[in-house]
Parts: C-alpha cells; sequence; structure tokens
C-alpha cells in the first residue's frame, strides 16, 4: 500500500514540526513540506489530508487483557486489536493472565499468531513470572525470551513470596528482560472492593489501602537495588507509590512505571454509584493520589500511560460489588482522557504513549519509531482539540464496562498506520 | 416521598420525623383488638432475602400482612447465585411476576442501589452488608422517642443532649451506621466504644476504647452483636478479653443508671456482649424495640406504597 499523508504536524522524539510523509510497503520513504500525490499512478496511492492534525508514532499499550486463550465471550484477540487500532495503538502487550496461562511457548505463540491473523495491530504477549500464576515456581524465562518475550508478569497478582521474587530478578538480570510488578499485598487486601478511606468507610465496603501497594513497591525497589535487574511497576494508583519510584530513580536504579487513564481521571467518591463499573483493581482512588499520579507523569517518575484494558461480560459486572470482577476498558478512550486529564505538552503525552512504553517492551525497534525516512510506518494521526463522547454501541470490544460513557473526552484518533497499511480510517476500523 | 427507603441518609432528617409520626398512626392500629387494615389491599410486597434473617423477614411479613397487603418471599443462598444467573437476572425476574416492592436484604453493601437502578418497582432496604440498615435505625429512634416520651415530630423536638453509646464491632455493623446517622440527625451525641480494629479506616466520630470511661455517663447503652468469626480475622485476640473490655457484665450492669435504656438489635450473644440476663435490666428496651418493628415497617410500606390518605387507616378489614 503506498500512503501520502499531507500537511501534518509531526510529533516525535525530534521534536515538531509541519511535513508530508509518504510511505511504501510498510516504509517512510519521503518526507517533505510540500509533497504532491504521485501524478503517475494515481489512485493507487491512498491520500490523507491531516491538515490541523498531529502524525506521530503509533501508540504501544504495555497492559492489555485480550482474554484470549479463555474468555473469548469477553474479548478476542481481534476485537481487542480492533480496539487498540481505534485507540491509536500499533502493539499492544498482552497480559499473561489468560486460561491457559501465558507461561510456555506454545500459549506465548498461540497468542502472537492469533494478532498476526488479526492484522489490527503488534500483539506482543507477556509471559508470567511463575507458573500458572500461583507464585510457586518460575516460568521458563529463557525459553519465553527465545521466543520472544520481553516482559513478564504476573498480573492480575503481585507475586508474594519476596525470596521467590528475589530468585525472579536474580535470574531475569541475565536474559535482558523486565519484571513487571503488579504491586499488592494481598493479606492487606483479601475481600476489598475499594480504596481504603473515608469513602468506603462510609459506604460500608471494604477497603484496599495504599500501605498494600507501597509495600510491594518498595519491596520491589529494594530488590532491584539488591539484583540489578530492571523493574517495571504496573497501574500505579497511589501517592506513596510515585514518591518511593521517583527517589529510586533519583537514586540512578533501572526502575519504570506506568499509570492508567482511569487512575488520572476517576476518583472512589463514584463507588457511591455501587456500580461495578467503577470497580477496578488497584482501584480508583483519592483525588490527592489522582493528582500525584498525574505530576508523576508529569515530571517523568510515571514513564507510560498503560490501559490496563481489561473486558468484562456485562452479567459478570451486574452483581454486588463484592462479587463482581474488577476492571474497565481502556483501549479506545486512553488517549481522549488522557488529553482531557493531563496538564502536558501535547509531545510529553504522545512520549508517555508511544517511544517510552515501546522501550520499556524492548520493542523500540520496531514501534515509536522517529518518523523518519527508512523507518517502518506505525503512525497514529490524531485531532487533539476534539472533543467527544463514547457510543457503547460502537465500541469495537466484544465487552461494554467502561465508566466513561457520557464523560466528555478531548483528542480523537482519526487514521492509524500499521506496517504501512491503514487499519483505521476517520475513526473507522477498516477491516 | 420516595419510591424507595435506601439509607436514612437518603431518607434525610424531615424523611425520618415524618416516618416516626405515621408509627404512631401504626401504633394505633397494632393496639386494636384487630389490628389489621385495608391500606395497602392489593399491593404485593416481596421479600427477597438474600442473606437469611428470620426476624427481620416476619417483622416486614406481619408489617405488610397488617397493612392487607400480599407477601411472598424469596430466599436465595449466595451459593445459588453463583449457578450463572446475575443480581439483575434474578430481581427482573421477580419483578416480572408484578410486584410493588421489594424488601431486599443482602450481605453485600450497595445492592439495594443496584436493585434500585435496574427496577422502576419500590425497594426498602432490609439490610445490606455492612453499609445501612434503616429499618433499625428508625426503630430505635421510635423507641428511644417512646421510651423517654420525647416530642418528637415533623413540628419540632429532639433528642439535644442525650448521650447515646454505640459499643462493639462499627466496622462490619450496618446497624451502628444507620443507628448512629438517625441519632445525630436527631441531636444526640454519639460516641463509639470499640477497639480500632472495629472500627471504619475513617471517620469523624467520638471514640473511646474501653466501655468503663462512659459508662457511668450515658443516657442510652447501645449493644452491637459481637460475630464469632472476627476472632479468626484477628480484629480481636479473645471473645472473654472482648467481654472484659466491652461487654455488658453484671459490675457494669450495676454501674449504670436505672433510666439507662439498654438496646440490642438482635440476635444477643448472651455471654458475649450481654453478660447479663436482659431482662434483670431496669432499662432494657430490647423487646419494645422488636414491637415497634412492626410499627415502623408498617409505616416505611404505608408511606411508600400507600394512597398517602389517613382514612384508609380507618375500619378494619375482613379480607
Amino acid at each position: 500500500m503506498n500512503i501520502l499523508i499531507t500537511n501534518g504536524r509531526l510529533i516525535d522524539q525530534a521534536g515538531e514540526r509541519l511535513a508530508s510523509v509518504r510511505i511504501s510497503d510498510g516504509i517512510i520513504i519521503e518526507i517533505g513540506d510540500q509533497l504532491a500525490p504521485d501524478a503517475d499512478n494515481s489512485g493507487a496511492e491512498h491520500l490523507i489530508d491531516a491538515a490541523g492534525l498531529v502524525i506521530s508514532p503509533g501508540f504501544v499499550d504495555l497492559h492489555v487483557h485480550l482474554r484470549e486463550p479463555g474468555r473469548e465471550e469477553a474479548e478476542t484477540i481481534e476485537t481487542g486489536s480492533r480496539g487498540a487500532a481505534l485507540g491509536g495503538f500499533t502493539a499492544v502487550v498482552a497480559m499473561p493472565n489468560t486460561d491457559p496461562t501465558q507461561d510456555s511457548v506454545g500459549v506465548v505463540e498461540f497468542v502472537r499468531q492469533q494478532g498476526k491473523r488479526a492484522g489490527l495491530c503488534d500483539v506482543y504477549p507477556s509471559g508470567s513470572i511463575t507458573m500458572g500464576r500461583k507464585g510457586e515456581q518460575l516460568t521458563p524465562f529463557a525459553e519465553l525470551a527465545n521466543a520472544g518475550v520481553r516482559l513478564f508478569t504476573d498480573d492480575g497478582n503481585g507475586v508474594q513470596d519476596p525470596q521467590l521474587m528475589r530468585r525472579a530478578y536474580e535470574y531475569a538480570s541475565d536474559l535482558g528482560v523486565t519484571m513487571a510488578q503488579h504491586c499488592e499485598v494481598e493479606s492487606l487486601t483479601a475481600g476489598a472492593v475499594m480504596h481504603e478511606g473515608s469513602c468506603c468507610s462510609h459506604l460500608g465496603l471494604p477497603g484496599w489501602p495504599s500501605l498494600a501497594e507501597e509495600l510491594m513497591v518498595h519491596r520491589d525497589i529494594e530488590l532491584v537495588r539488591l539484583t540489578g535487574a530492571s523493574a517495571h511497576f504496573l497501574h500505579l494508583s497511589t501517592a506513596g507509590s510515585v514518591g518511593l519510584v521517583r527517589a529510586a530513580k533519583a537514586d540512578g536504579l533501572p526502575v519504570t512505571a506506568e499509570a492508567t487513564p482511569h487512575h488520572i481521571s476517576l476518583t472512589d467518591e463514584l463507588l457511591a454509584s455501587y456500580s461495578a463499573l467503577y470497580k477496578v483493581n488497584p482501584p480508583l482512588r483519592t483525588i490527592e493520589d489522582v493528582m500525584a499520579v498525574r505530576e508523576g507523569l508529569r515530571d517523568g517518575t510515571i514513564d507510560a500511560i498503560a490501559t490496563d484494558h481489561a473486558p468484562h461480560v456485562s452479567e459478570t459486572k451486574e452483581m454486588p460489588l463484592d462479587q463482581a470482577p474488577p476492571g474497565m476498558l481502556g483501549l479506545e478512550t486512553a488517549f481522549g482522557v488522557a488529553l482531557a486529564h493531563l496538564d502536558m505538552p501535547l509531545a510529553d503525552v504522545v512520549a508517555a504513549m508511544s517511544w517510552k512504553p515501546a522501550a520499556i517492551a524492548g520493542i523500540a525497534d520496531r514501534h515509536g519509531r522517529p518518523i523518519a525516512l527508512g523507518e517502518p510506518a506505525n503512525l497514529v494521526v490524531i485531532d487533539p482539540g476534539e472533543a467527544w463522547e463514547v457510543v457503547p454501541a460502537a465500541l469495537a470490544s466484544k465487552s461494554r464496562n467502561t465508566p466513561f460513557i457520557g464523560v466528555p473526552l478531548t483528542g480523537r484518533v482519526k487514521h492509524t498506520i500499521l506496517h504501512g497499511d491503514i487499519t483505521v480510517r476517520d475513526g473507522k476500523a477498516q477491516k | 416521598m420516595s419510591r424507595s427507603l435506601l439509607s436514612i441518609t437518603e431518607l434525610g432528617e424531615t424523611g425520618l420525623r415524618r416516618m416516626l409520626d405515621t408509627s404512631d398512626h401504626m401504633a394505633e392500629v397494632n393496639r386494636r383488638p384487630n389490628p389489621k387494615v385495608p391500606a395497602l389491599r392489593g399491593k404485593t410486597v416481596c421479600n427477597v432475602f438474600f442473606e437469611d434473617s428470620t426476624r427481620t423477614r416476619l417483622s416486614f411479613e406481619t408489617a405488610a400482612k397488617r397493612l392487607s397487603a400480599d407477601t411472598m418471599n424469596f430466599s436465595v443462598s449466595q451459593s445459588s447465585l453463583n449457578k450463572g444467573e446475575s443480581l439483575r437476572d434474578t430481581v427482573e425476574t421477580i419483578a416480572a411476576m408484578g410486584v410493588d416492592a421489594f424488601v431486599i436484604r443482602h450481605g453485600s453493601s450497595g445492592a439495594p442501589w443496584q436493585i434500585g437502578e435496574w427496577t422502576s418497582i419500590s425497594v426498602i432496604n432490609a439490610g445490606d452488608g455492612w453499609h445501612a440498615h434503616p429499618t433499625q435505625a428508625l426503630l430505635d429512634m421510635y423507641t428511644v422517642r417512646t421510651a423517654l416520651n420525647r416530642p418528637i415530630s415533623v413540628d419540632g423536638g429532639s433528642f439535644d443532649g442525650l448521650r447515646v453509646a454505640m459499643v462493639g464491632d462499627i466496622k462490619h455493623s450496618r446497624v451502628a451506621r444507620s443507628t448512629t446517622e438517625a441519632f445525630k440527625l436527631l441531636g444526640a451525641n454519639v460516641t463509639w466504644v470499640s477497639p480500632k480494629t472495629l472500627l471504619p479506616p475513617v471517620h469523624d466520630e467520638s471514640v473511646v476504647a474501653n466501655l468503663d470511661e462512659v459508662i457511668e455517663d450515658v443516657d442510652v447503652l447501645y449493644l452491637l452483636r459481637m460475630q464469632n468469626e472476627r476472632m479468626s480475622e484477628a480484629l480481636v485476640p479473645h471473645l472473654r478479653e472482648y467481654t472484659a473490655r466491652f461487654g455488658l457484665t453484671p459490675e457494669r450492669a450495676a454501674r449504670i443508671g436505672r433510666h439507662v435504656l439498654v438496646m440490642h438489635p438482635g440476635p444477643m450473644n448472651r455471654g458475649v456482649e450481654m453478660a447479663v440476663d436482659p431482662g434483670e435490666l431496669p432499662g432494657s428496651v430490647i423487646n419494645q424495640q422488636v414491637t415497634n418493628g412492626i410499627n415502623v415497617r408498617m409505616a416505611v410500606l404505608f408511606e411508600l406504597l400507600g394512597s398517602g390518605s389517613e382514612n384508609s387507616l380507618t375500619g378494619n378489614t375482613e379480607s
């Protein structure tokens, strides 16, 4: 496919400039002020008018639950990939809490192949840290690393045993892979459905204390200091966690962190509705935590925005709060939520959604690349000024558990280009 | 009046006072030789209990029958719900049978709110999780008002100056939350008597950590049920120690004044929080609480489902 994107505002690692971009066979072949449509083979070149729009490297999501294999009624790799493309993502990291777990080469290869088959977004499977995510026995990191896995996590659960986690960091440090921790000390969160604070006290709901996250962030920072391995912290949600990671980075430790769109936009007060749409793990926290997470993104303590896209079929959310599963959709709303809630230059938001997470995922050779000659054409074209609202029926996800229905969002993905093919055009998925 | 009664918060002070006034009318009905009136004839009240509570269900059922409503009982154990039917499916199925009010008891906080979102039927919260138990709070207020003969109505009157100690497991208690709120709406001073392990994580109530600190300075001593399973969660080391610090022992009973009202939402844990025979306490109003439960639940049903006309309370019905 040949594509010409004209007169866009380019944003990448190199800065900002106005230009047109010509793409052929998946590669950027020309960049210039005034590129004209190719007269020789008119019609063979797809034209995208980007006047007033921003062209950036495609987004990379470090944290999605695509539910396949195991819970295809909630999402499949195809429907999740379509949602990803609509959200401007050209690459996603699939969490390992599938059934079976992504703890063997076979399952990991299956996920990758399903991603390729859908062809809407590059799907990079993560591996679990422990077999079956049971927290007992390490997965074969080297085997999985040879199969291309770069990020390991037991997401959905943190690894509770400090000795086992120490071994994981030590063993991983030789392999060039990163441990990504879901920070939750489970003995402090048994039965919890929301943030522990004045809201949960009033609502009579069991609380999930900030301490349960911060204890494990602290433990893992110290394990990184001890072992020299690198760690990535998933979905940080508390002011204390942000402070711990900020201090660790100041000490020069190889740690990175992500935050979700919902932890920069929603607070625990929403649980007063008792709607399970707002149940998520880690839970929505206070406005002070929200402000601290935003500040962490602004000052670079938190490297990336990652969605924790977690589809659930509606009947499981139509249960009492303590029985409903945690999680909310994220892929299709991430950019609009981020831009609406972050007081940051657009280029910094794009960085947190593109080349910074690409580096953490170990895919910076293919995604989040500068927009330059010879680079792979994984791009997104966005309208940062467009105000919009989610239409549930228009969601590509199989599930509908988004809390952002009726919430004004700013910034919309117009076109997404994956390996030089248009996957989304004018906000519509092309397959 | 709203079509539902979910919490004291939503009922508000005016609604609370009105319910107390209406409860007086119902008490009058209940004193008649034939305590049955046609007020809710043709209405159907469905008791949907996801958590066992024979006492509360019987109280609601009696209240509905004395108002001539038809009653249905639907008991659901949590295990049958786990067979794949969502809470929404369950209540929509019952709603489709044509009922006018749901009386909901659920072990999960918030379930009555969810049900109120999914159906257009009146919902009466008969206790949800740790959260709220508004009819218990109403019967408690009615009991104290009656016992102390305080002229509290929509026209005025209050519990100003009344010193209430609420003793025990506040954290897990819907009774503590709702009854504390109702007492405060009517002007009483409430002190929570509880160890930190049994308090909500964040609150702004006044707290003392030992019953002896307040026992001689209260007008109402409200004992909460102490559940055995709290020990396995390491919230208290031992029930014996709990009784020593927070139980109403014979020694403490001897120290309280004869005017002090002793209350308990039931069922009592004899020998734990209630380490004396309540029948020997001059100020015990525990049985009145049960009796008044019928009065206030009739008032709630009448206010939510009735025509609003007091004519329907005159004249007995033989139907």
